[in-house]
């Protein structure tokens, strides 16, 4: 019935020391809705990088209906010619120009533009697909869905046939994506085949013929929608089949109410990243963890307890104290630390050596005129790195020219260093190695038997099962629950991430 | 292994300002064979003083070299750089002026203490600093944007602190920039040296150089290990304006008046060059203090070599715009990366070749 | 209704409005309280044009630019070389009236196309090319001619001397005598170069493209616009016009320096700011600069008028409206964000 307008066949690409998609498939019909899901790392914005010709595959074969050769594409704009087109979350339009001209712009040769032909057409395209803004009006002005929607509209008068979007519902509200959604089924009806790449499991219900998912550079699958329920999806994306959900023994459990004394609690905090308010408490040596998808809102809680989004709600007491955590600054003099998701962007000190950027937190907070000695400081910096087993030439060497798994113990020797009474650990084990990963597990158990308390975050259900005895979930910046004891297991923390008990697709 | 390793690399940031000055100092002794000749001699007053080539460079670079120690650290941490710094000496010299002099023209005496003129011309300085930083670190605009505020109205401000004048202060005050009598050492070498081993000692002492680099580096980082970047890049530019402060005296007392409109022409652009041809890269982060420092000296031997061969003292700049313009384009990626892929290719020719054999 | 009214204006229209505004406010101010000091003459108006010719058009120049997200701060150096070298030119090397238009263009476009090229495609900090610009421009000078010289080339002389006047329009001396208005041939070319400016940053597709790649140059490059090769034509633009500029720079004062024209760039970038041009890019529009021109020439005859003849206020107010503006421009970006 519906014929395919674009596969892609045996796609194959690495970057240095990764395997970034191995194999991988992907077709698309024409006026379907084929959503594209996976976690972290997963490939799917290497697969669209790939057939936007941001990236070049190593091997593969793509083609599209109406090429008779595959097509080689090379850049964005080759892409565009080809019909296919992109709108990702970050809004790719120009501000400070009108609607009509970020829909015309860099698409003619003349050299001299003729506004009023433009600017009919324009709202002539606008009103064809319900778009609420005019030809006219200064884009900034506009609300973000129709800027939005003003990128697809741009897309679609380019002829695409294609049509990818990015995440695009990430920063809109509720009725903003309903338009959104009415624009998609609008496009779907016209013949336009659309990828769509969202973390939302109630949208890819609500909107989408197919689904496909990758997991680790590798393809998982592609499923028809109604196939597929939402917790087999969530499995799916984590990497476990539903029926070999075998249960992780807990060491962590044994942990549980040892101790009672309250190290952390959090009231109605809520900061300017948008989480809705959420209570948390933590004890001694207790290793609790925030699951949920990416985009959850699993960092930001965490970074909201830190002080490192400004918080706008609630408050925080310390071991009973009432604490106004205005900076990070304050959170640390608390006897908190933060290894934060990010590592590149937030985390290392690129240019600066191993030494100063394992010391770097504990001397601020030591204070400006007290620095240590360069002995002090060689002796922590060999200390550690020989308690983590870090990987280095010396302790000399910048942190940039080593390798992400021995960066994160850098980092995480970092916050050690500071001897915390609560840590928190935002995807330590990210992107890094296997053997890395077991280590930093161990090590998280190690620290709460010795009475740390910390907050343990993962993609992976496993690493948190194994380590955390008690789990927060969140779906879309919401908490949702919090499960410990006997409901710690990989089937109802699924369910709760999905939302609801196990169903298929509540259409 | 990792020592030599370690050796290398500081012996590789140096190596550009050290081997050009090292150059300069050769072609200064093909042009005049004594260039490197210190003697005894005495001042007009009978008094004996140092002479000689490598003793004026010392002397009149001491502005240049204080001033580079601040901008190093305004460059460091706020990736930009501080063109106002020539304008604010104007400035600081004004205050000092006028301090000294009040508004007599030939004053017998001077109005104030001279540690009074400097405290307030330091205070000037910092002033200047600190508006500077509160436009950068605050309202978060272009450190040169900034800056250029200053820059146009410095000069001016300075005629205006001095109302107009151009008082000449009795002949005291130009011990510090010439020679206490009796002491045949130049004072600015003394200063130089005083600021220099501050400098050392605060670096040493503090964690100044640990934060501003790393908020140069990553200030998102920064933040999250409790630091404030906006508070330390303020700080920095408050250095620096303290650093104008010492050099708007040292200038001022040289010939004990001061000319607000002709004070230090084009500095800030020795200045730059100096951090730049110091080993730092302009767009911030790491940086290194002796690169700067060797640096600074090696433009002002570059500047009295031009001045030896009768290069007009309004033409020096075209030398040293083209030299900072060649030090830029061999610090921007594109170059670089170009560079690095030759090597690497050769690199790999060498081992495919060793290989095979 | 102000929100509703502001939501349909662009930024550029936005901040156009305030500044011609801001002119006219300030002109009848003066014309009603400082009328004696001679602002109640129409000489006095045109006398702000033909004052201000060469640095309408450089400005121009500058807005371009700034509006691509850019800066050019070597106008000023570029100014100064040009006058300098068509002087010697005229004087010593039989050079005539075209012949040293077409080589203050030559100096212009090859400043402009090599900044243009750093800034492009070097990725150079714009601050630190065009800074070198500025000192190589003053440098040249000096290794030119060291001394103050005056054009003395009767051709050229005769034509920079001629006035058009103004029919009709006149002030009448104390002597009771009407005199008409004056107005310099620079100032024509001027306001034809605001006119072209204004059309080709409206109209055509270059002209747009400047705006998207100061918008959001990452942005730009998805919509398929070359962007280094658009922050190349803005330099050069740039170039052009300081090389036009600085030629009406000549054609008024007749005379070179080394110390010729210093802050120059100065003025260019704050009668661009306060005319509503971003620092950021991306916003700006050319009547705009022009108002910025004539607003900052204003305050400084008003600066003179109120009394005071030291000769620090000048550059004192310039400096402080150029911060006003910045720092307004910066509080109304964060606001934005």
């Amino acid at each position: 019935m519906q014929e395919k307008v674009l596969s892609m066949k045996q796609i194959n690409i690495s970057f240095p020391g990764v395997k970034a998609l191995q194999n991988v498939d992907f077709s698309l019909c024409e006026g379907e809705i084929h959503a594209l899901m996976g976690e972290n790392g997963a490939g799917k914005s290497t697969l669209i990088k790939v057939l936007t010709g941001v990236y070049k595959a190593d091997s593969g074969e793509i083609t599209m209906k109406g090429f008779e050769k595959p097509l080689h594409i090379k850049s964005p704009q080759d892409a565009q010619k080809a019909g296919i087109s992109t709108v990702y979350q970050e809004i790719t339009l120009c501000p400070n120009l009108t609607v009509a001209e970020n829909l015309f712009i860099g698409r003619s040769e003349e050299f001299v533009v003729n506004w009023k032909t433009n600017n009919k057409r324009a709202d002539e395209i606008l009103k064809g697909l319900s778009i609420p803004a005019k030809a006219t009006q200064q884009l900034s002005n506009c609300s973000i869905a129709a800027q939005q929607m003003v990128a697809i509209a741009r897309a679609v008068d380019m002829e695409c046939k294609v049509l990818i979007l990015d995440e695009p519902t990430s920063s809109l509200d509720k009725q903003e994506v309903e338009k959104l959604f009415t624009l998609m089924r609008k496009l779907k009806a016209r013949g336009v085949g659309i990828v769509f790449v969202t973390h939302f499991l109630d949208q890819v219900y609500e909107l989408c013929d197919k689904i496909t998912v990758l997991r680790g550079g590798e393809l998982v699958g592609e499923y028809p929608i109604k196939d597929l329920s939402r917790v087999e999806l969530v499995a799916k994306m984590m990497g476990k089949e539903l029926d070999d959900l075998e249960e992780i023994e807990q060491e962590a459990q044994a942990l549980v109410g040892k101790n009672k004394e309250v190290v952390l609690e959090v009231k109605g905090l809520a900061s300017t990243s948008g989480i809705k308010p959420f209570d948390f408490t933590i004890h001694k040596g207790e290793v609790t963890g925030f699951a949920g998808l990416l985009g959850s809102g699993r960092s930001e809680c965490v970074r909201a307890i830190f002080g490192a989004d400004k918080v706008v709600k609630g408050n925080v007491r310390v071991k009973g104290e009432p604490v106004h955590v205005a900076a990070p600054i304050k959170a640390m003099k608390k006897g908190i630390g933060y290894l934060s998701e990010d590592r590149k962007g937030d985390g290392i000190v690129g240019d600066l050596s191993v030494r100063d950027n394992m010391i770097l937190a504990l001397q601020v907070m030591k204070g400006f005129f007290k620095p240590f000695t360069k002995t002090q400081a060689q002796a922590f910096a060999e200390e550690y790195i020989k308690l983590l087993g870090i990987k280095t030439a010396s302790a000399d060497t910048p942190i940039s020219s080593l390798s992400g798994g021995n960066q994160q113990k850098v980092i995480l020797a970092r916050w050690l260093l500071t001897h915390p009474d609560y840590l928190i650990l935002d995807e330590p084990t990210r992107g890094i190695d296997i053997g890395t990963k077991v280590e930093i597990q161990k090590l998280v158990l190690k620290l709460a038997a010795e009475g740390m308390s910390i907050t343990f975050i993962s993609s992976e259900i496993e690493e948190m099962l194994r380590t955390c005895s008690k789990l927060i979930i969140m779906r879309d910046l919401y908490v949702v629950g919090e499960l410990n004891g006997e409901d710690l297991t990989q089937t109802k923390i699924m369910h709760t991430i999905a939302g609801g008990v196990s169903q298929n697709a509540n259409q | 292994m990792p020592t030599n390793k370690l050796k290398s690399i500081s012996k590789h940031r140096l190596f550009v300002p050290i081997a050009f000055l090292v150059f300069l100092f050769f072609v200064n002794m093909i042009i005049n064979p004594g260039f490197l000749k210190i003697s005894m001699g005495s001042d007009s007053n009978g008094n004996p003083v140092l002479i000689g080539n490598i003793v004026n460079i010392l002397t009149n670079a001491t502005e240049l070299v204080i001033l580079a120690i601040g901008m190093t650290l305004v460059t460091s941490s706020s990736k930009g750089q501080d063109i106002s710094v020539g304008a604010t000496v104007a400035i600081v010299g004004g205050v000092i002026m006028r301090v000294l002099c009040g508004m007599e023209t030939q004053p017998t005496t001077l109005h104030a203490p001279v540690v009074v003129a400097l405290v307030l011309g330091c205070l000037a300085g910092i002033a200047c600093g600190m508006f500077n930083g509160l436009l950068v670190a605050k309202f978060k605009i272009q450190p040169m944007v900034a800056t250029l505020i200053l820059f146009t109205a410095g000069r001016s401000i300075g005629s205006m602190a001095m109302g107009g004048l151009k008082p000449k202060a009795v002949s005291s005050f130009g011990y510090y920039g010439n020679f206490i009598p009796g002491f045949p050492i130049p004072t600015p070498i003394l200063i130089t040296i005083v600021v220099i081993i501050i400098t050392a000692i605060v670096l040493k002492k503090t964690n100044l150089a640990l934060y501003t680099k790393s908020v140069g580096i990553n200030d998102k980082a920064a933040y999250l290990n409790g630091l404030n970047p906006n508070l330390i890049k303020f700080i920095t530019f408050m250095i620096l304006g303290l650093c104008v402060g010492i050099a708007g005296f040292v200038q001022a007392s040289r010939v004990q008046t001061v000319n607000p409109y002709t004070i230090v022409p084009s500095i800030e652009m020795d200045v730059i060059l100096a951090v730049a041809l110091g080993g730092n890269s302009l767009g911030g982060g790491k940086f290194n203090m002796t690169g700067s420092i060797i640096g600074a000296y090696t433009i002002q031997t570059l500047t009295s070599m031009l001045t030896t061969l009768n290069v007009n003292t309004n033409a020096v700049p075209v030398f040293k715009a083209v030299i900072i313009l060649v030090l830029v384009i061999i610090q921007t990626p594109i170059v670089k990366s170009f560079f690095h892929e030759h090597i690497q290719t050769a690199k790999l020719l060498k081992t495919q070749r060793k290989e095979r054999a | 209704m102000f929100l509703k009214k502001k939501q349909t204006f662009t930024d550029t229209t936005f901040l156009l409005t305030i500044t011609i505004s801001l002119f006219f406010i300030i002109y009848l101010l003066s014309i009603v309280f400082l009328g004696d000091k001679g602002f109640g003459k129409i000489q006095m108006f045109f006398n702000l044009f033909n004052e201000n010719a060469a640095l309408i058009v450089i400005a121009c120049g500058l807005s371009v630019v700034m509006i691509t997200g850019s800066i050019d701060i070597s106008v000023g150096g570029s100014t100064a070389l040009i006058c300098t070298t068509c002087i010697v030119g005229l004087n010593k090397f039989g050079l005539n009236f075209t012949t040293s238009l077409l080589l203050a263009l030559a100096i212009g476009l090859t400043f402009g196309a090599i900044q243009g090229f750093m800034v492009a495609y070097l990725e150079m900090q714009p601050f630190i090319v065009t800074l070198a610009g500025m000192f190589l421009g003053r440098g040249l000078v000096a290794l030119i001619e060291v001394n103050q010289i005056q054009v003395s080339n009767p051709g050229f002389e005769e034509l920079s001397g001629a006035r058009i006047m103004i029919p009709f329009l006149g002030d009448i001396n104390k002597k009771g005598m009407f005199i008409q208005s004056k107005l310099e041939y620079g100032v024509v070319v001027a306001i034809i170069i605001v006119i072209l400016m204004f059309w080709f940053l409206k109209k055509t597709k270059l002209g747009r493209n400047f705006y998207a790649v100061g918008g959001n140059a990452q942005s730009a490059l998805m919509l398929g616009i070359n962007v280094k090769r658009t922050k190349f034509y803005a330099h050069l633009l740039c170039g052009l016009l300081a090389g036009i500029g600085g030629f009406l720079y000549l054609f008024h004062t007749r005379s070179g320096s080394v110390q010729q024209a210093t802050g120059l760039e100065m003025d260019a970038i704050a009668a661009s700011i306060i005319g509503g041009t971003l620092l950021t890019g991306g916003v700006g529009n050319i009547f705009g600069t022009l108002f910025g021109v004539l607003t900052s020439g204003t305050v400084l005859l008003v600066v003179t008028a109120i009394g005071s003849q030291d000769p620090w206020w000048s550059q004192i107010t310039r400096a402080a409206l150029l911060c006003f503006f910045i720092v307004l421009q910066s509080i109304i970006c964060a606001r934005k964000k």
